[in-house]
């Protein structure tokens, strides 16, 4: 078959700008061949070269004395204990999603699952962090529902917990859903491996799945805009195999016991190529590639489709010669294959000689790097940033008994407060016996770590409506309610990985919303001592020119050293005392009661105070631990009212009685979202021992009512506002989403 | 006491019954491949559940292929005993170990959550120390749960003591709502006739230390191995 001409026209169709296309030609001296193009064309997409967003992320703190390997590795490491490592990453499967949910769906997960287990990980928890359009199109129910069997039938074959995770609707993310998933993993600290090319003459191996044509330019589809041809680019979606990973992870589990694996890298987005030239560009090596020892499982591929084949479950390893047939013999007993493609050589290149013998790429492979385009675009606020913040929301703060009712019930049943266990329950939450805590019973999941006395808590969070009307201040929220919710269980946060979700960075828009909304990050990760260990950007989520939310998904991990001692977030016991810890302010603004009751999506969202953040923090940690608090749930959608209902809907429910007092209108009391407010609950007897921890950290608490009976009673300044039966209201919020979900 | 757990491809409980039969239970435990043909003279063999072969032709379709069953045939043959969790108790019965068969959930769909299953009247030597009638919270987590077998088969199992549990409310009582799976009449575990052979959908492995919420799946494996007997 002859090849095309590589030329300027076939550059720029290959998503390559003219001065990108021109860099190309001088790093090479020549013009590329074809398949040198394709791997520029992959290496140089948005997706694996970050060029629109490296100039942002070096803004974010990486460092910390928890922080054993930072950004830049398959997943990143933080200290847990006991010689223990928890590796996590989290990572979007967003444009292939859309596209073919199953299956995009199914293999995000699987890729993140390789990318931490690549590190001699075991994986021990997966989340994820979804967002849909609103469920009222057959489309989108039909999304919503491949989506989360992809997830499931991934995870599940491959005997990992799904834990935690969040789902999101909104109108914006009607024509580009979000698919965010996460994964920890647990390794001893003094064995991690690395993705690194050492050693001239080693060997290089192929293990996994053998090589097709699926998936190829899948890392350059993920760097377009969504459009009406974005249906015909199904081919372009990979297809998973969970039965092949597990097999993979088992046998990489038997290696890593040993020392015959020296560097080892997930074959993900761009396939063979980034991790060729990854694996080289961090050992500062080179490597030679004969493309006729990859299995294949079609026939008649060229260098070009094998180079840029994203087939699924493949890795490459590099091991000394003499090792690798005690490695071949691992891989046989599992039944895969594992075969020698190549070697690492001293030249910094990458060679690779194609099914034909021929010599079809050589590349340098720094200056592929180093020269790789870096973009720091144009940014412009955008015109609705003034407005909506200014938007008058008097009009919606005043509210009667009958309002409040109504509201109460709208809420209850708003798909973004309702029960998610219609997704969750299609995930095993239990199986390898660690979930302490799994989805919906404590703030963050928490998963016990056998052989020591400590468990990791883990959640992902983001409320992308803040980050929309606010970027920075927005940004702040992300980051300081998944340290509180971590902290809500008695566990230290320790770092973050970020998936960072926005539109087309060509829209100088979205640029500034990216940019405003890491600054707010970075000043959060600082404050609270989560600095970021991994990450993923997924830019170009627009549909015809209209962006997403901006969403920066975050993954924390915090540590609960003493696993005897954490908090719930469900009443267990009448007679309890709730407190309300923190203030709650005149802020309505972006609240989920403005957009489901009246409809908008707009108004000055509520500020974060970092210092009391981390008092806050700080606080949860201390009065866990001493087992005074109980009980604890952050304030978060649907604000107090909402978190005093969802805090009584235990398996066996319990009600409650409250009298709130603060000076703000009936609305903001009950339903603004401040930032930095938790609901305790507590033995009453424990009530001195509150409230000199609330003193110690400079704190403000209210006692603001009992647990008992089997109403949820609300009243302001005395004056009864709600009373009705516990057990009716779990139904609303129980049943709200399945039946939106299953019903035609 | 010693327990065998077989390992197949594709198993992903293994790990969690190793667990529960060694550090909870004190038996010696030893992992079996599927390859090898030395069941190393166990007082109990044990499936655990996961996605044997990957589940792709049929649940447990291709495991009892496997070298070390033809062992597990004649270990039975012997009266040796034998429990299958979940792909486990898939795997009995397409060697027909057991009867029946497994098919996919009446809501078409993995499920994942606590269910409660009831002790009934029966003969098995490996349920004695639990009383008819007791109820026991033990996580589900299938695909394919839903009990099927003829009218006839159903009659002559509950005739003959062989209906091991069943799926029931909190207080015992047998209805729709509490039958996850759709099973026919919410068969959640049998056995072979002489009662020796014992596969169940529920996760008795996964609620065996009260940090995980329940010891229930504790009590009813320390039923099968005997074992917190012979210590105390």
């Amino acid at each position: 078959m002859q090849e095309p001409v590589v030329d300027l026209a076939l550059a720029l169709d290959h998503g390559l700008t003219e001065s990108e296309f021109e860099t190309a030609c001088s790093i090479l001296g020549r013009t590329p061949s074809f398949t040198e193009l394709g791997i520029f064309s992959a290496m140089w997409s948005e997706h694996c070269s970050y060029k629109s967003s490296k100039v942002h992320l070096r803004l974010f703190p990486t460092t910390g004395e928890q922080v054993l390997i930072g950004p830049g590795e398959n997943a990143g490491a933080v200290d847990i204990g006991n010689n223990l490592a928890a590796i996590f990453k989290m990572e979007s499967h967003n444009h292939p999603s859309f596209i073919e949910p199953y299956q995009g769906a199914a293999t995000g997960v699987g890729g993140i699952l390789r990318d931490v287990f690549t590190m001699g990980a075991r994986p021990i928890a997966n989340l994820d962090s979804l967002r849909f359009g609103t469920a009222d199109t057959e489309h989108m129910k039909y999304l919503i529902r491949r989506v989360t069997r992809g997830i499931g039938d991934y995870g599940n074959c491959m005997g990992v917990p799904t834990v935690g995770g969040e789902v999101f609707f909104d109108s914006a993310y009607q024509g580009n859903i979000l698919v965010n998933a996460m994964t920890v993993g647990l390794a001893p600290r003094d064995k991690i491996f690395l993705g690194e090319a050492s050693g001239p003459g080693n060997a290089i191996m192929y293990v996994g799945s053998k090589t097709g044509r699926d998936g190829i330019h899948g890392a350059t589809m993920a760097s377009e805009e969504f459009s009406e041809e974005s249906a015909e680019k199904r081919p372009t979606v990979q297809v998973g195999d969970p039965f092949t990973e597990k097999l993979l992870l088992e046998a990489l589990m038997e290696l890593f016991q040993g020392d015959a694996i020296i560097g080892i890298q997930d074959m993900g987005a761009a396939g063979l190529t980034s991790s060729s030239f990854e694996m080289a560009g961090r050992a500062g090596s080179g490597v030679d590639l004969d493309l006729s020892k990859v299995p294949m499982r079609e026939t008649h591929m060229t260098a070009y489709e094998i180079m840029l084949s994203e087939s699924q479950e493949r890795m490459l390893l590099v091991c000394k010669p003499e090792r690798v047939q005690e490695i071949a013999d691992v891989f046989e007993k599992w039944d895969l294959s594992a075969s020698v493609i190549g070697k690492v050589t001293e030249t910094g290149r990458v060679r690779i000689w194609g099914p034909d013998g021929q010599l079809a790429a050589d590349m340098p492979v720094d200056p592929l790097a180093a020269k790789a385009p870096v973009y720091d675009r144009p940014r412009a606020e955008p015109p609705y940033f003034k407005t909506l913040k200014a938007a008058d929301l008097s009009a919606y703060s005043d509210l009667d008994a009958e309002g409040v009712g109504h509201a109460m019930h709208t809420l209850l049943a708003a798909p973004n407060i309702a029960s998610k266990h219609w997704f969750y329950e299609q995930y095993d939450t239990t199986v390898q016996t660690n979930t302490l805590q799994g989805p919906g019973k404590a703030e963050a999941a928490l998963v016990r770590i056998k052989g020591t006395n400590s468990a990791i808590a883990v959640t992902s969070d983001c409320n992308p409506r803040f980050v929309y009307l606010d970027p920075r201040e927005g940004g702040k929220h992300t980051i300081a309610e998944a340290a509180r919710n971590i902290a809500c269980t008695g566990a230290k946060p320790l770092a973050i990985t970020d998936c960072l979700n926005y539109g087309s960075p060509e829209n100088p828009h979205v640029m500034w919303q990216f940019r405003e909304s890491i600054e707010g990050m970075c000043e959060a990760c600082t404050a609270l001592n989560t600095p970021v260990v991994s990450g993923n950007v997924s830019f170009y989520n627009d549909t015809n020119g209209k962006p997403v939310f901006p969403t920066p998904s975050v993954g924390m991990v915090g540590l609960l050293a003493d696993r005897t001692r954490y908090a719930t977030n469900m009443f267990s016991e009448p007679g309890l005392a709730v407190y309300l810890v923190g203030v709650t302010r005149e802020e309505l603004g972006g609240s989920e009661y403005l957009s489901r009751l009246h409809g908008k999506t707009e108004g000055k969202i509520p500020t974060v105070s970092l210092e009391h953040e981390r008092n806050l923090i700080e606080f949860l940690q201390k009065a866990i631990s001493q087992g005074v608090v109980l009980h604890a749930r952050d304030c978060s959608l649907g604000g107090l009212a909402i978190a005093l209902a969802k805090s009584c809907f235990a398996e066996d429910p319990v009600g409650l009685t409250v009298d709130l007092n603060e000076n703000v209108s009936i609305a903001a009391q009950l339903f603004a979202e401040s930032a930095g407010r938790v609901v305790v609950a507590l033995r009453k007897e424990d009530a001195a021992e509150l409230t000199a921890h609330v003193q110690t950290f400079g704190l403000t608490a209210q006692a603001i009512g009992m647990t008992g009976g089997s109403n949820l009673t609300l009243k302001i300044k005395g004056q009864t506002l709600f009373d009705q039966p516990v057990a009716q209201l779990k139904t609303v919020w129980r049943d709200a989403l399945a039946h939106l979900l299953e019903l035609e | 006491m010693r327990v065998s757990v077989l390992l197949f491809p594709g198993s992903n409980c293994d790990r969690d019954a190793i667990h529960a039969f060694e550090a909870v239970l004190g038996a010696e435990v030893n992992g079996i491949w599927h390859k090898e043909t030395d069941l190393k003279n166990p007082d109990l063999v044990f499936i655990p559940g996961g996605f044997s072969f990957g589940d792709y032709l049929r649940s447990g379709a291709i495991a009892r292929f496997s070298p070390i069953m033809e062992q597990v045939q004649a270990y039975v043959a012997r009266g040796g005993y034998v429990m299958g969790v979940c792909n486990g108790f898939q795997i009995l019965c397409e060697m027909q170990l057991l009867p029946g068969a497994l098919l996919t959930n009446k809501p078409i769909k993995f499920l994942c959550q606590d269910v409660f299953v009831r002790v009934e009247p029966n003969q098995s030597p490996m349920l004695q120390k639990l009383t008819p009638g007791q109820v026991l919270r033990i996580p589900i987590a299938h695909g394919m749960g839903q009990y099927f077998a003829d009218e006839a088969t159903l009659d002559r199992l509950e005739g003959e003591g062989q209906v091991l549990m069943r799926y029931c409310s909190a207080e015992g009582s047998l209805d729709e709502a509490s039958n996850p799976n759709g099973s026919l009449r919410s068969i959640a575990g049998i056995c072979n006739a002489d009662g020796r052979v014992f596969g169940m959908m529920p996760h008795p492995e996964r609620h065996v230390e009260a940090e995980l919420g329940s010891e229930d799946g504790l009590i009813l494996l320390d039923s099968v191995l005997g074992i917190l007997d012979r210590v105390n």
